[in-house]
């Protein structure tokens, strides 16, 4: 999503120190800027520094990866920053919905059934759509249950959603056991999202999907900030509520079934970059918090890889680092919440 | 003219709302009033469509609430329930914002400006218009929910305990602010209230519910007799006439 869609509104209301720096930076406009700017420079970086041999090879393989980073950026950022708007609460991920554990599941039972080797030399583009089509079909079917029916619950459908998560992780566990060293090993680099070195053709597959669901949020951006309000005000400012919500419970299943399918479990950082952006865009509106969250997540994203290969000489599991930075402000999070 | 004919809501077997049908809309303040479960929060929900009504229909100025347009319903009518927590930091300026968004969808143009500093002024919030509502006392918060209702802009308003944990000053600044909302922007508004003094002061009509039916609806004098009140609230009720108006004494 691009930050130019965000026209110039209103600055917050409150103001009490003046000053030009101040007063541009009380404008979300000039926050997220900046943060492009942060962005633009992190990825130039990652793409010219160090370069062993030819610049222009180095630039290609590296912005396959810079581009994957964006995709799953956006993908991961704005579902999760619709998703805490559509429950009404901010330290939720979309992954409560099953997505990892279904990723896991059919990973396990494709090694599990076609061994190590059938899995590596599966076509990685049928791998692909089987993966979204069963994620969101999965997702599709648990909305249209449980909230397209008489009950309609979010809650519920979350429960349903957690409930089901945990049965596909302890099946994927039990059949885990069962595989051979060789075969686990397999599944387990699996199971670690890897944004290096994508497949051009699915990650364009994926950016697609994700441009596409995108293109559905922003026209969706003004009733999206009536729906923090919560669902008796928004259908009383006359806001469709169910059909909004199906709507964009699709979009996010379509947009995180892509990315996970692309990269593999990714979603808790999703988290960390959501509230850092409520934080940082100092407005409650969609056309900043949404923009904030994906130019945050590239910044964790291109800074990590960064980190990792340049001061750290490491290779890879950017994931690792991201699951533990997650899982500290995660807790952070919760214990802040808990303190109020 | 909100009409409910015939409606009926049932949880679970158990009828929370029984064969209504009423009218509001000609006076300018109706005072729903009745015990706890009486069904009015329910009454007010499917008028709002929040919720389904197992049988009956609901119409408002002739729109089927059912079938009409979200957008349309919004531009005539507005419905205030009674804990409106929200997740989000919003100011008092954002909030009456929402107001107009059944008009603008998101894009203000100069005379929702206008309606909206209107509003504002009219329920005189300006000095608190950067403030959030988290930093706001219960009655300025309330007051900014009814700021955002006026600026909605609508015929009919429907208000569910609105004196709900104020204290005796705001409860009449409130009730005299609707009377005033009714006289002078000639809205129809329909209020939940449990304080029967309240209602019987301020209000044109006032209708009783029980059990999820409707056991009386009447002009003020006439529900301010100890009969009707005993059979609303299951309770002896002492109405007395102080300088000519009746005060019911519930106290003892």
């Amino acid at each position: 999503m691009s930050t130019d869609t965000a026209a110039v509104t209103s600055a917050p209301a409150e103001q009490k120190r003046p000053g030009a720096i101040r007063r541009l930076w009380a404008r979300p406009g000039a926050r997220i800027a900046l943060l492009g700017i942060v962005v633009v420079a992190l990825a130039a970086f990652y793409l010219f520094y160090d370069v062993p041999g030819s610049l222009l090879f180095a630039a290609k393989i590296r912005g396959l990866t810079v581009l994957a980073m964006l995709v799953v950026a956006t993908a991961v950022g704005a579902s999760t920053v619709v998703f805490h708007t559509i429950t009404q609460n901010r330290i939720l991920t979309p992954s409560i919905m099953g997505f990892d554990a279904f990723y896991g599941l059919i990973t396990t039972v494709m090694v599990f059934l076609f061994g190590a080797s059938g899995f590596l030399s599966a076509d990685s583009m049928t791998l692909w759509i089987l993966q979204v089509a069963v994620m969101v079909a999965f997702s599709g079917l648990l909305f249209t249950w449980l909230f397209a029916g008489k009950r309609r619950s979010i809650h519920l459908m979350l429960l349903v959603g957690i409930v089901l998560g945990t049965f596909f992780r302890s099946f994927t566990e039990w059949m885990q056991r069962m595989l051979d060293p060789l075969d686990f090993q397999v599944v387990t680099d699996a199971m670690f999202a890897s944004l290096t070195r994508p497949d051009p053709t699915l990650l364009a597959f994926t950016a697609v999907l994700v441009v596409a669901g995108c293109l559905v949020l922003v026209p969706l951006l003004a009733k999206l900030d009536v729906l923090t309000l919560g669902e008796p005000m928004a259908v009383g400012l006359g806001i469709d509520h169910r059909r909004l919500v199906m709507l964009l419970f699709l979009v996010v299943s379509v947009m995180v079934a892509a990315s996970t399918a692309l990269v593999g479990p990714i979603l808790f950082f999703g988290l960390i970059v959501a509230n850092l952006a409520y934080s940082y865009a100092g407005s409650f509106r969609h056309r900043w918090t949404l923009p904030s969250a994906v130019l945050l997540g590239m910044v964790c994203l291109l800074g990590g890889q960064i980190i990792i290969e340049q001061l750290l000489g490491w290779n890879g599991t950017l994931s690792t680092v991201i699951e533990f930075a997650g899982g500290l402000f995660f807790l952070y999070l919760v214990l802040r919440k808990g303190a109020r | 003219m909100i009409a409910l004919t015939g409606a009926t809501k049932r949880y679970n077997g158990t009828t929370v709302l029984d064969d209504v049908t009423v009218e509001f809309g000609d006076e300018g303040i109706t005072s729903l009033i009745g015990p706890n479960g009486a069904g009015k929060s329910t009454l007010f929900g499917l008028v709002g469509r929040l919720i389904q009504p197992d049988s009956g229909s609901i119409t408002v100025d002739g729109m089927d609430v059912a079938s009409a347009s979200s957008k349309d319903l919004a531009r005539t009518i507005a419905v205030l329930r009674q804990d409106n927590t929200i997740a989000s930091r919003l100011t008092v300026q954002d909030l009456v914002e929402f107001g107009r968004f059944p008009h603008s969808h998101g894009r203000l143009n100069q005379a929702d400006r206008v309606k909206i500093d209107e509003a504002i002024a009219y329920l005189e919030l300006e000095e608190l218009r950067g403030r959030f509502l988290d930093e706001l006392s219960g009655g300025q918060r309330q007051r900014a929910f009814i700021a955002m209702v006026v600026a909605q802009d609508t015929k009919y308003v429907l208000l569910d305990e609105p004196l709900n944990n104020l204290d005796l000053r705001h409860m009449t600044e409130m009730m005299k602010l609707i009377r005033r909302m009714a006289d002078e922007l000639e809205k129809k508004v329909v209020v939940v209230l449990h304080d029967i003094n309240f209602a019987a002061t301020y209000s044109d009509r006032i209708v009783a519910m029980r059990e999820g039916r409707i056991v009386a609806d009447a002009a003020c004098d006439d529900i301010m007799r100890p009969h009707v009140l005993r059979e609303v609230y299951s309770t002896e009720v002492d109405v007395r006439v102080i300088d000519g108006k009746p005060i019911a004494l519930y106290y003892s």
